[in-house]
């Protein structure tokens, strides 16, 4: 298949991208400048809507359904806030967005204020992200001194003004409340909801946050329309392309753009370019960042009954399904943020988990108990089984534990812990009872495979 | 207790300059600590105090938000302080070893600080960097792709060139 052209990522790898100049002799504000003239807010959230397109943040929600939440009483003011706290081990695409094509991200940021009748929108950066961040403040004063932001962007009488907002490390400012919790100035502690963020959200008014690539692919969908930009996709009402990421042991870890659904054999051998050394094939591949369980290649689809969202893919390895929303909620994993941790065979998987469950123990917010105890929880048990100190029953402690946290709590994160954890222990049961009564190797540690690779000499 | 803090004027224009962004006092919170933590290099609880009176919160809800972030230090760190990241894509690319190299460079343990008093070392959990691991940030700078010699280069440069190098009278290496 022709590789068709890239959307998001044209303007990646032009010498000086980020700058007003080079981007816009690429093309960018020329679609805001148009749409801002000549269209109806309603009309760009049809698009959106028409465009299919699913978040992506993780969740996948389907992003014109939120912009259509938004539904704001007399008097209130309504906020676009995009989500740039990325952290979800595994994934780094939106680093590269907003580091190579900021005006992009700008540029989108205008057209979802417009379309939600939002004069200011926020961008909030992880502080970490200390180039993406003046990127994205450079670019929004040459936007502001040129006319696109302010009171009358384009000549258009809707003031718009961007801010980037900077967060202090914490992987719970991802989740969407702790984030507008960490934009008023407090702790980031996840809301209690509802009341969504549509309808009481930043500083108590009516707030959309998108993740950065979400607003930055309006600018596509809006050039050539949202269903045509829909039909990119290879899978039905998941749409479009999107930033795809590979690391671990793969040959050329990176970021690349392709339609939705894509497959992990794709994604592995012809963007990561295969494994990193033949001789040590595939174990194991966590498709969509850390909170999504992993997936084996000898597992085979088993869906006979034409009616199963996977018929098409009866008789099929896991990783030869196509990445989709859908798809991959029923191979019972998540789609996540379609970064995937791609792990050969000398990985032990019960250090994976160690691995994992230490950064959810320290990520926890602390809000709520099953979530806080239960992380430290795993990360002892999980510290037992791989020092040998751990006893038979242990395994089955690590499963109950999880189904404790799950369901349990304010947000989402006490299930992307618990959902990793149960489908490792799921998938390598023998390798956790192994452990449990053997202990791992005391010299086997995780970066054993790329040791030497480490040391060699320029 | 030590003497009064307060921003410089430069840093406080900065501060003034942020308010009209926010429709709260409050939002200025974090943005306030980060150009605090800039001057002092830590928040130390007369810089909390400072910026508890300074936006007319409490010293608490102050230091309620300084210590759940990671990146703001309620701990001296040195001038310097760097980050390993320990999280799986790093991990299955050397990590371990990288971490273990400076430990051995600096003469202290992940969570302490150099015996020269230069460099404090941290385990970071993911930057976000997964397709360059192995990943170090020094500072607010990035370095991916690491190997132990890399990684010998950077410090000795990043000493040599960081705007403080002068001041603090280095020249070569930790």
């Amino acid at each position: 298949m022709a590789n068709p052209p890239k959307l998001i990522s044209a303007r990646y790898g032009i010498a000086e991208s980020w700058t007003l100049k080079v981007a816009e002799a690429h093309g960018a504000y020329s679609v805001a400048r148009e749409v801002l003239r000549s269209r109806k807010a309603d009309d760009i959230k049809a698009e959106v809507k028409a465009s299919n397109i699913r978040g992506r943040g993780g969740a996948g929600f389907p992003a014109g359904m939120k912009w259509g939440f938004v539904n704001p009483k007399p008097g209130e003011k309504v906020y676009l806030v995009i989500n740039a706290d990325e952290g979800e081990p595994g994934t780094f695409k939106d680093r590269s967005l907003m580091e190579n094509d900021p005006h992009r991200v700008v540029e989108g940021c205008i057209l979802g204020c417009f379309a939600l009748g939002a004069n200011t929108a926020y961008i909030y950066v992880r502080c970490e992200l200390a180039l993406a961040i003046a990127r994205l403040e450079r670019a929004i004063e040459e936007a502001r001194a040129k006319g696109y932001l302010g009171a009358k962007p384009f000549g258009v009488d809707f003031p718009i003004d961007i801010h980037v907002h900077l967060g202090a490390g914490a992987y719970i400012c991802g989740e969407e409340t702790a984030l507008l919790n960490s934009l008023e100035g407090y702790r980031g502690e996840p809301r209690l909801k509802p009341p969504f963020p549509a309808v009481k959200g930043a500083f108590g008014m009516p707030t959309v946050v998108n993740n950065v690539e979400t607003i930055a692919h309006v600018p596509g969908i809006l050039e050539m329309g949202g269903e045509a930009w829909s039909k990119l996709s290879r899978l039905p009402g998941d749409g479009g392309v999107r930033l795809y990421g590979v690391s671990g042991h793969v040959k050329r870890p990176g970021i690349f753009e392709g339609p939705v659904g894509l497959t992990l054999r794709e994604m592995i051998e012809e963007h990561g370019g295969g494994m990193l050394d033949p001789a040590r094939p595939l174990k194991a591949v966590i498709p969509g960042g850390s909170s999504t369980p992993v997936l084996r290649p000898q597992d085979i689809v088993d869906a006979p009954d034409p009616k199963h969202p996977l018929h098409a893919w009866h008789g099929r390895s896991h990783i030869d399904v196509p990445m989709g929303v859908d798809t991959m909620r029923a191979l019972g994993t998540m789609l996540g943020t379609c970064c995937a941790i791609v792990m050969d065979s000398s990985v032990q998987m019960v250090a994976v988990a160690r691995n994992l469950m230490r950064f959810y123990k320290h990520e926890s917010c602390g809000q709520c108990t099953p979530c806080r105890e239960g992380s430290g929880w795993l990360v002892d048990i999980l510290g037992r089984l791989v020092e040998g100190k751990g006893r038979v029953e242990d395994v089955d402690l690590l499963v109950e534990v999880a189904n404790n946290m799950t369901g349990n709590t304010i947000c989402a994160f006490a299930d992307g812990t618990a959902m990793p954890m149960l489908g490792l222990v799921r998938k390598f049961s023998a390798e956790f009872r192994e452990a449990a009564s053997r202990g791992l190797q005391s010299s086997y540690r995780l970066d054993h495979a790329c040791l030497s690779q480490v040391e060699r000499a320029a | 207790m030590t003497a009064d803090f307060e921003l410089s004027p430069e840093r406080l224009a900065k501060v003034e300059h942020l308010r009209d962004r926010y429709p709260t006092t409050r939002a200025l919170c974090i943005p306030m600590l980060h150009l605090c933590q800039e001057q002092a290099g830590w928040l130390s609880p007369e810089v909390l105090a400072y910026v508890a009176r300074y936006l007319g919160l409490s010293v608490a809800a102050v230091q309620g938000v300084a210590t759940f972030y990671t990146s703001l230090f309620t701990h001296k760190v040195a001038p310097n302080v760097v980050w390993v990241c320990r999280t799986l894509s790093c991990e299955l690319r050397g990590a371990k070893r990288i971490q273990e190299h400076l430990e051995e460079r600096f003469g202290c343990h992940a969570g302490q600080t150099s015996k020269n008093g230069k460099f404090t070392l941290l385990k970071a959990e993911c930057l976000a960097a997964c397709g360059g691991a192995p990943v170090v940030q020094i500072n607010e700078r990035y370095y991916e792709n690491l190997t132990l010699e890399a990684l010998d280069r950077i410090l000795e440069e990043h000493v040599a060139t960081s705007p403080i190098a002068a001041e603090l009278g280095l020249g070569r290496g930790a």
